[in-house]
């Protein structure tokens, strides 16, 4: 794999977050999270590589989201 | 002295008390013209309004200024008439935040003409000629338009502990009494509303977020230190005597000069250094 920029480092790190975040959900709603995690990334895949200020702005409002969806009062998503 | 310039700031702010009955009240947010001197009788009056926007929903675009072109005749007085109109007659995508339109609130809070500023309390410069320029309060991520994400301002504010802490009940079980003279130092501290303008005029806070605590939140800080109810005077000074809380702070004093309750964080910033050298 090709050496990765520091922002790409984040997007992935922030990625791996989610996944170990979901992990600490119930079983059987684990799925839903996922894709829903995965949707969220892949909504912006169009992304230029290049276009710094919009990955930032993207990875604060993930890191937000994650925050508000890592509580464990939500235990489903549809 | 603080609060009595804040008194005398607000009341020059307020509207006029008569206001000539001729003009109908055609709309909610127009009303008859406030300039000082008598407009000539229905000439229109128009003002460029440049606002900075941004959608977050499409985030590869880049933030823009609009232009706005509004009447003053027709406007009230302060710049936030002016944005609500824009926003019910011009553009309703336009997004800012508001709430009491008297300066009590904080809301407004904004960048008006390179002055950070309450948009409630900043009256529209009567010269239509210049155009006036309305950007969210600088150096905050923005979440759209004119909304700025405050979340990290709060978050210093809760690590303060704003709130009375005190073990020992009094002794007829009634309210924590004050006397007079201690309640007066509790004046230009206590009409802060917390706003942002200061911290986010301060470059210490622009470079330094993080770690420095920022003119509003050392004003609430002294606040609780001057308060003589609290009982942990000696913990909150702990808390804030490192080098990065409280002497990041150069006494730059931009949050004095740009504080539109016209109260002075430079000096409570002071006042807590001096406590912390005291020590």
């Amino acid at each position: 794999m090709a050496r990765l920029s520091g922002l790409q480092r984040e997007v992935l790190s922030l990625y791996r977050q989610c996944l170990r975040h979901i992990r600490q959900k119930p079983e059987e709603s684990r799925g839903n999270f996922k894709r829903f995690a995965r949707a969220e990334f892949q909504k912006n895949l169009s992304v230029s590589k290049k276009d710094f200020s919009t990955i930032e702005y993207l990875l604060r409002r993930g890191r937000r989201q994650l925050e508000t969806y890592a509580s464990p009062g939500i235990r489903s998503i549809h | 002295m603080a609060s009595l310039r804040s008194t005398s700031r607000l009341f020059a702010a307020s509207r006029p008390l008569f206001r000539p009955a001729s003009f109908a009240r055609s709309y909610a947010t127009v009303e008859g013209t406030k300039n000082v001197e008598p407009s000539p009788s229905e000439k229109p009056n128009f003002k460029t309004f440049k606002v900075y926007r941004w959608n977050p929903d499409t985030p590869a675009e880049k933030p823009t200024m609009q232009s706005y072109q509004l009447d003053l005749n027709k406007t009230g007085p302060m710049m936030l008439d002016a944005l609500i109109r824009i926003k019910n007659e011009l553009d309703p995508t336009l997004t800012f935040r508001r709430s009491c339109r008297e300066g009590i609130c904080g809301s407004c809070a904004m960048n008006i003409d390179g002055v950070n500023t309450l948009a409630c309390l900043c009256r529209i410069p009567t010269d239509g000629a210049k155009e006036s320029r309305i950007y969210p309060l600088p150096h905050t991520y923005v979440v759209k338009d004119l909304v700025p994400d405050l979340t990290l301002f709060y978050k210093q504010y809760k690590s303060i502990k704003p709130y009375l802490q005190r073990d020992t009940p009094t002794e007829d079980g009634l309210e924590f009494r004050q006397s007079p003279e201690d309640r007066r130092k509790l004046d230009g501290l206590y009409e802060c509303i917390l706003c942002a303008c200061c911290s986010t005029s301060c470059p210490s806070y622009w470079w330094n977020s993080e770690e420095y605590l920022g003119p509003a939140i050392l004003l609430q800080s002294y606040r609780w230190l001057a308060d003589s109810r609290d009982e942990r005077t000696a913990e909150r000074k702990t808390a804030l005597d490192n080098s990065m809380s409280v002497y990041r702070c150069h006494t730059i004093l931009n949050c004095t000069r740009t504080c539109p309750k016209g109260l002075n964080p430079g000096k409570a910033i002071a006042e807590i250094k001096k406590m912390l050298a005291s020590n």
